[in-house]
């Protein structure tokens, strides 16, 4: 009974999150920053935050993270980071020898009111940029929005800071992924290519965080969007931002700076939303589905049919980020289970809207909750049990305590390994994900199956 | 990763034995740029005050320092597990701006009616420390009403480093002991345990001991702690201080209030817990039955191990090992356990080790070793490639290094999971590192191209 805390009785809570199910900007910009090829992500504060930060996606990634930090001091946040900033520029420029640096900054620096700009611009007068390389920064507030903002704002900062109009379109295509495992990048980008278009996937963590062991320790590994490939987003004949919360903003800038045409889609979890991902980019570049695309979409409505009556009527509690629940709610929805309980810690009005337009028809309530924590959730479940949970690693306290079959999803995922190389995107992902469901649901039906109807076959 | 140049001002604060004159640079602050290791002050403090488990911790500020925190250091419980909840202001931007005295007090007075908890701390982040929350006013206003201590621990991340954090833990126990100083009688034949945080069960391990010695614990801080223990602790006749960084101050504290005296020690490895009973036994000399019971349990101790440790020395004599840890006193353990084992340590640091620490380490090591104050990564690469070394010692951050480089690793730090205290904590030690550095694993590492570049470069 770890969660013997959790009580029953709802009570309105104003002044507090319990449990949280997301945490600060800046580990979301970190995590974008990573995206890029030679990059060194640099947190713009106390040491203690880019060390948790690292220490985080270590043991989500297993792999080695690296980041510089501007080690504030009592000093620096009386008079202003700037001298730290500029000496941590020189720094890694001169150490680390990275082609960019992509600074972010925390709740510390936002309150004394540096301006990231303005000393990134002093840093380049001052000498301190080496020809050829870059300083991007974005504003990543940790009292304002979560993890997923953060990974916005680096993204649209990215864009904005290296895209360029030439006047002649170059025929590619802008993917922004959001905020996803390296082996969501990798799926996505192989599926665009699988349509005959040529993609610039931004960011793309995908041979950055789930690289191979060589024997070598490379602090910069080979994947990651390069600075041209972000210098040529202005040129693209078109963006789809995957995700409103993670993907929308960056895309937005290139259209309105480019006037390269967006659209906002769903995460294509699932095969809905896979459906209209590969439909908007059929329409948007001119193209057709090919066969192999067509066939692996078979494929999932072919273990969807097989399978569907064991996801009858089984009812789910979920939590994770807004993008990617949006389509896993709608998934779910479409192979007749029931999402009963769905809890972001994300704000936004949006969150609600969406599940609320999927759901208000069911003929059962359906509790949802923008900027929730995995202790209200607990108490929904404490309330109306489910048969299935989906969070990430902090689900498991809930799945232990009243013994629910769980799958692991979402960002972090601190106990289990498989997540950054096996995709839960688009067709195939949408099969690794049936095959996650039905083996909790299923091995809970062995595990309590009476010996008499203990069955061989399912 | 032929050359990695070492960062010109930190040459200081790296030393070779027997190349270099002695005068190891440390005690400062990490350079701006760098890509530390280190944590900050509020890191320090979660991690001493965290294992209380009957007391609340509400973490002042926005959502990320308490969602990094939550439940990552596996501090046991024989009993409660409040201090496994997560609870944050999770300040927003309002409350940047008008300030979260307000939020703090409400969400003070909520959980305390909720939990009852025997104490609440109240731990201060960064920007409580900019927007200038009253927070020790609040604590006071709160324990007037409610009848328990409410303690404000004084962490803001840029005020120093994870050390100073152990020294703001340190303050808020002493206040904690303080506000119940009656005029008890000394308990005869008592200690408590300063600086053990039960990891792993490492608490329950020591605490047997000195049951066996016929030695009274008072209070453990903080494993397996309980606010009564703590409050109680003015009673003990002798601090018997774990760790070299964390709880000294507390110990110095206690020693000028009530003339507790204190010693420092080691449970790590056989030498040292041996030194560790014996050291206390001594102290209680006027009760000789002490030291008697004493000399048996180290002599059946050792008896029993014995014949593995052995076994397993036998593969690992020769094997090289690199050390990075947070404090220096940890180093020294190691350094003697790693012997016991017929290995050489081939690389040392810490990242909080002041100059007296670095001196002895000097003197404990080999010619050749390298040793090394606040390290990067690039640093800890390139002196395990030059070394050599079969094995890494460290924390999360370093692991996934080492196994990068295709070489074993142990985790000394938060995360490990079975105890390495004490006698029979030497014997899972053992067992660890040799199953680590003789893995089969390793043969199919590309290490062999790994180590002819290695040659080729020396």
């Amino acid at each position: 009974m770890l969660l013997r805390h959790t009580n029953k009785e709802i009570k309105p809570r104003k002044a507090l999150t319990v449990n949280p199910a997301k945490t600060c900007q800046p580990i979301g910009a970190m995590y974008a920053s990573l995206g890029i090829h030679n990059c060194l992500p640099h947190s713009h504060g106390s040491q203690g935050c880019c060390a948790y930060h690292r220490s985080a996606l270590t043991r989500h990634f297993r792999e080695p993270v690296m980041a510089a930090t501007s080690s504030f001091t009592e000093g620096s946040s009386v008079f202003g980071g700037q001298a730290n900033l500029v000496q941590a520029i020189n720094t890694i420029f001169t150490t680390y020898e990275p082609d960019i640096i992509a600074v972010h900054t925390t709740c510390l620096s936002e309150t004394i009111g540096d301006d990231v700009n303005q000393i990134a611009i002093k840093a380049v007068k001052d000498g301190k940029v080496p020809e050829g390389k870059h300083v991007i920064h974005a504003s990543t507030p940790s009292y304002v929005g979560s993890h997923v903002t953060g990974f916005s704002n680096m993204t649209k900062a990215m864009a904005m800071y290296f895209s360029k109009s030439t006047g002649t379109p170059n025929g590619k295509f802008n993917i922004i992924p959001g905020y996803v495992e390296p082996s969501d990048m990798a799926e996505i980008k192989r599926l665009v290519k699988g349509m005959g278009i040529t993609p610039i996937l931004f960011p793309d963590t995908s041979n950055v965080l789930n690289g191979p062991m060589t024997g070598k320790y490379n602090m910069y590994p080979d994947g990651g969007v390069t600075a041209e490939e972000l210098t040529a987003t202005g040129d693209s004949i078109g963006t789809i931002a995957l995700g409103a919360t993670a993907s929308a903003d960056a895309a937005r800038a290139l259209d309105t700076r480019w006037k390269v045409p967006c659209q906002v889609q769903d995460l294509p979890i699932g095969l809905g939303a896979t459906d209209r991902f590969i439909d908007a980019l059929r329409k948007a570049a001119g193209v057709s589905v090919p066969d192999s695309i067509t066939g692996e979409r078979g494929q999932l409505l072919d273990i969807i049919t097989d399978m569907h009556q064991y996801f009858y009527g089984k009812k789910v509690a979920l939590a994770g980020d807004p993008d990617h629940l949006i389509p896993l709610v709608e998934f779910l929805l479409s192979i007749d289970m029931m999402p009963v309980h769905i809890v972001t810690g994300t704000p936004g009005k949006n969150f609600e809207k969406r599940i609320r337009e999927m759901t208000d028809h069911l003929p059962y309530p359906v509790n949802v909750k923008a900027g929730g924590d995995l202790f209200q959730l607990h108490q929904w479940i404490k309330n109306e049990p489910v048969d299935l949970l989906m969070a990430n690693t902090y689900g498991k306290y809930m799945a232990k305590d009243d013994d629910i079959p769980f799958v692991r999803m979402g960002f972090p995922i601190l106990d289990r390994v498989g997540h950054s190389y096996f995709p839960t995107v688009c067709y195939k992902g949408g099969i690794r994900l049936l095959e996650k469901i039905l083996d909790a649901l299923l091995d809970r039906l062995d595990r309590d199956a009476p010996e008499e109807s203990f069955e061989l076959v399912l | 990763m032929e050359t990695i140049s070492v960062l010109e001002d930190r040459k200081n604060q790296i030393y070779r034995k027997g190349q270099d004159s002695f005068d190891i640079s440390c005690e400062k602050k990490s350079l701006a740029g760098a890509v530390s290791q280190r944590a900050c002050v509020f890191c320090g403090s979660r991690v001493v005050l965290y294992p209380i488990a009957d007391a609340l911790h509400l973490i002042h500020g926005p959502i990320g320092c308490a969602s990094y925190t939550w439940d990552i250091r596996g501090a046991l419980s024989s009993g409660p597990e409040l201090h496994r909840m997560s609870f944050s202001t999770d300040l927003s931007e309002t409350d940047i701006v008008f300030g979260g005295e307000k939020k703090l007090e409400k969400a003070l007075f909520e959980l305390i009616e909720e939990y009852e908890p025997k104490a609440a701390f109240v731990y201060c982040t960064c920007i409580v420390g900019i927007i200038g929350d009253d927070v020790e006013a609040v604590c006071k206003k709160v324990a007037a009403k409610v009848g328990i201590p409410v303690l404000p621990v004084h962490s803001e991340g840029f005020k120093g480093t994870k050390k100073d954090g152990y020294k703001a833990a340190c303050d808020a126990l002493f206040k904690l002991i303080e506000l119940n100083r009656k005029p008890e009688k000394q308990i005869p034949l008592s200690i408590n345990i300063l600086g053990e945080f039960n990891i792993g069960g490492e608490t329950w391990i020591i605490k047997e001991y000195y049951r066996r010695m016929g030695i009274e614990v008072v209070a453990v801080m903080t494993g397996d702690g309980r606010v009564a223990e703590v409050q109680s602790a003015h009673r003990a006749c002798l601090n018997v201080v774990q760790c070299s960084g964390s709880l000294t101050y507390l110990a110095k504290d206690m020693e000028k209030a009530y003339g507790i005296p204190y010693i420092r020690v080691s449970y790590f490895g056989i030498e040292d817990t041996s030194d560790a009973l014996y050291d206390v036994a001594a102290f209680f000399e006027d009760t000789p039955k002490i030291m008697e019971r004493t000399k048996t349990l180290v002599q059946e101790e050792v008896k029993t191990i014995l014949p593995e440790l052995s076994a397993l020395k036998k593969d690992l004599t020769g094997k090289r090992a690199a050390i990075y840890v947070g404090g220096a006193f940890k180093a020294f353990s190691l350094i003697k356990a790693l012997k016991h084992l017929g290995m050489a340590v081939v690389l040392v640091g810490s990242q909080t080790g002041n100059k007296d620490d670095y001196a002895l380490l000097r003197e404990m090591c080999d010619p050749g070793t390298v040793i090394l104050d606040d390290a990067n990564p690039l640093e800890l690469a390139k002196y395990v490639m030059e070394k050599d070394a079969h094995l890494f010692i460290g924390g999360v951050k370093e692991r996934p290094i080492a196994y990068k480089l295709g070489i074993g690793f142990c985790d000394h730090n938060h995360e490990r999971k079975i105890p390495l205290v004490g006698f029979e904590g030497m014997e899972n030690f053992a067992r660890e590192v040799h199953e680590t550095v003789t893995s089969p694993v390793w043969d199919l590492v590309p290490r062999k191209a790994f180590n002819r570049a290695i040659s080729k470069k020396g």
